[in-house]
């Protein structure tokens, strides 16, 4: 059976302090644009820990909400590219074909979550940091579109692997680097389509919403709301 | 005032080509240095990248498609009021034509040069054009950009051809008065142009299909240029007014561009005798319908998403209506509506020189209406954390003020090689064989100009 991948996220367990954030820009050789550039709206972050204050002072109320690739099955980056460069693959993820892209960023004005990102200059590591780079993942140049691909390089490796060893892959098996960051554990990847995983298990949990679900885009992440006060 | 005769008509508008005064070269060189500076800023971004502009996460397009869409806009200009006008037989379009189509083709090119300016890799910009490739890609059909591509490819050689056809016999007429070099290529322009009645009766047929297939081209146009917007689910972008509304707007811009261009002709070719008030005054009348139609487009669209009351359009409303976009949303209902219903509503105001102030406003305007769409809704679509505003750099100013300036020059230049206004038109009355023209096109050369 085919695989339909996706993500738990228990906003009950998230603290926000960023372990993932890190985790993905170390595992996805994203730039860090530096101070000036972040300044002018160009950071890059595949998964971003978002901060909402509810309430007035005193009585406020802290939220964060993790946001990656939502990674849609109707998803409305991807019939606005010319050349295919978004597109979704069988598994369900929507992949970014990077050597495809020629840069009209039509995508990121599609996606209503705003999770594409631009390269607005050539990448480049500060010494001797560019020795961390992931050889399992392209490094991006000038002028093209890129996103969170649920570790696409870890779900490769995994299934291949586990084709060589006959058999399938086991629930909780593949790891993304922003759930295997998690202190918390309140990151949560699987398959939707077994019944069995936690991710699906998760996913039928009353608390469970996605986000801006009346846009119609059917995104394959699932956020357990928050029920307790601080 | 004498009007001109068949001896004057031909050497006054023959008298621009035929000589050529140091202030062409002055103008000339003055304007092809700065479109080599908007050249040159344009391979400074390549080279240092395209983060040089004021692009950002999630303003994602912004100076760039704005001049796209603005320029897309003004090429409605001519083919479209050329293509009305003659199916209407209108006499007074006679000197009017010509330089309301090459408005359309200068336009469309300058037009179809943002979208590759405005690529992250614009080196790769032909894997929009669908060719055999060994990869056996093809462009994605089911993007509003892949349909940009043909439609914009279709308007451009539908206008090319409806531009180049009634030049044919006027090139026959260049030809017939020089000598040299210039007698040959114009010799090879007028392919042959004899002034059999044979080649009148097809020229006149095929540009009676251009002007009948020409009128959906550009309206197709321009409603594919809004559906980039309208195909897309962001606040105040997803609606379906767009297509109708952008029309309405490009051809409003470009009757503007077209008395701006023809004002500026009249005075430094001194064609007093053909362009008379009476032209602007028909011209000011037709952008006075434009502006109120355009006005009722804008009010349509704001008072359903107000009344709508959905909140992510709401916010893109409000910043518009009262937020930081307001100085330049209420400039443009001033520019686009108020000043033009008063100057051209009042029949004392509407002479050349009110024409010209109001066509000005109105292209100030349409600039601003559509930076207006294009940059508050992708700063405030639904997730308020990632908002975010914008603010031009030089690159996108220079490459910008560049493109007027290659306008100006393409203009300069085409007046200056072939004649700016159609000679064999008005002189139509005097045809060889006046059997084969509609009943209309025998009246007086200028057509129905009471003086």
């Amino acid at each position: 059976m085919a695989h339909k991948w996706g993500l738990a996220v228990d906003l009950d367990r998230c603290d926000g302090c960023g372990a993932c954030v890190t985790a993905c820009h170390a595992e996805n050789n994203i730039p860090t644009v530096g101070e000036m550039q972040a300044a002018r709206g160009r950071a890059m972050h595949w998964i971003r820990v978002e901060r909402y204050w509810e309430g007035e002072f005193p009585n406020v109320r802290l939220k964060f909400r993790p946001v990656m690739c939502q990674q849609c099955d109707s998803a409305p980056c991807e019939p606005v590219c010319p050349t295919y460069a978004s597109h979704h693959t069988a598994d369900g993820l929507n992949a970014q074909i990077y050597n495809r892209c020629i840069g009209t960023r039509y995508c990121a004005n599609a996606c209503p979550y705003n999770v594409r990102f631009f390269d607005f200059f050539n990448p480049a590591w500060d010494k001797p940091l560019q020795l961390q780079l992931n050889p399992d993942v392209s490094v991006r140049e000038v002028g093209v579109m890129e996103k969170c691909t649920f570790c696409s390089q870890r779900i490769l490796a995994t299934t291949i692997q586990a084709k060589a060893e006959k058999r399938e892959v086991k629930d909780g098996e593949i790891k993304p680097a922003c759930a295997q960051a998690c202190p918390a554990k309140a990151i949560v990847f699987g398959d939707l389509n077994d019944p069995e995983s936690e991710v699906s298990r998760l996913a039928e949990s009353p608390r469970g919403s996605k986000l801006l679900e009346d846009l119609g885009t059917r995104p394959n992440v699932n956020y357990l709301q928050r029920l307790t006060e601080a | 005032m004498k009007l001109p005769n068949d001896a004057t008509i031909t050497t006054d508008l023959l008298h621009p080509l035929l000589n050529t005064s140091w202030r062409f070269y002055l103008l000339v060189a003055f304007l092809g240095s700065i479109v080599l500076m908007g050249l040159s800023t344009w391979i400074f971004q390549m080279v240092m990248g395209f983060g040089m502009t004021g692009i950002n996460n999630p303003i994602f397009w912004a100076f760039y498609i704005t001049n796209f869409v603005f320029w897309i806009g003004i090429s409605h200009a001519g083919t479209l009021i050329s293509a009305i006008l003659r199916l209407v037989n209108a006499g007074w379009r006679r000197p009017v034509t010509r330089c309301a189509e090459v408005i359309t083709a200068f336009a469309l090119m300058i037009g179809a040069l943002f979208p590759i300016i405005h690529l992250g890799r614009p080196w790769l910009f032909f894997w929009l054009v669908p060719y055999p490739s060994s990869r056996m890609i093809w462009p994605n059909f089911r993007s509003p950009l892949a349909w940009d591509f043909f439609a914009i490819n279709t308007y451009l050689t539908g206008s090319l051809l409806f531009l180049f056809l009634p030049m044919i016999p006027d090139f026959a007429i260049v030809r017939d008065h020089s000598t040299g070099l210039r007698r040959k290529i114009y010799g090879v322009l007028a392919l042959g142009w004899r002034g059999t009645t044979k080649q009148w009766h097809r020229l006149e047929t095929a540009m009676s299909i251009m002007a009948v297939g020409i009128i959906p081209v550009a309206v197709s146009v321009h409603t594919i240029v809004s559906f980039d917007f309208s195909m897309a689910p962001v606040p105040m972008w997803h609606s379906t007014i767009f297509g109708p509304y952008f029309v309405a707007g490009a051809i409003f811009s470009g009757i503007a561009g077209l008395i701006i261009a023809m004002a500026t002709l009249r005075k430094f070719l001194h064609l007093e005798n053909y362009l008379y008030p009476l032209h602007f005054q028909n011209l000011g009348k037709l952008l006075l319908m434009m502006s109120l139609l355009w006005g009722y487009f804008v009010f349509n669209e704001r008072l359903t998403v107000w009344y709508g009351n959905h909140e992510a359009d709401m916010n893109v409303f409000w910043v518009t209506q009262t937020g930081s976009f307001s100085p330049l949303f209420w400039t443009m209902v001033t520019v686009n509506f108020v000043m033009p219903v008063i100057i051209l509503g009042i029949k004392r105001f509407r002479t050349i020189t009110g024409c010209v102030i109001a066509s000005c406003g109105v292209c100030v305007g349409m600039w601003l209406e559509r930076f207006l769409i294009v940059v508050p809704s992708l700063g405030h679509k639904y997730l308020p954390y990632s908002w975010g505003t914008y603010t031009p750099q030089p690159v996108e100013l220079l490459i910008t003020v560049s493109t007027f300036a290659a306008m100006t020059l393409l203009y300069t230049l085409f007046a200056k090689f072939v004649p700016i206004i159609s000679i064999w038109e008005l002189k139509a009355g005097k045809h060889p064989s006046p059997a084969l023209f509609p009943e209309g096109a025998r009246e007086h050369p200028l057509g129905e100009v009471h003086i």
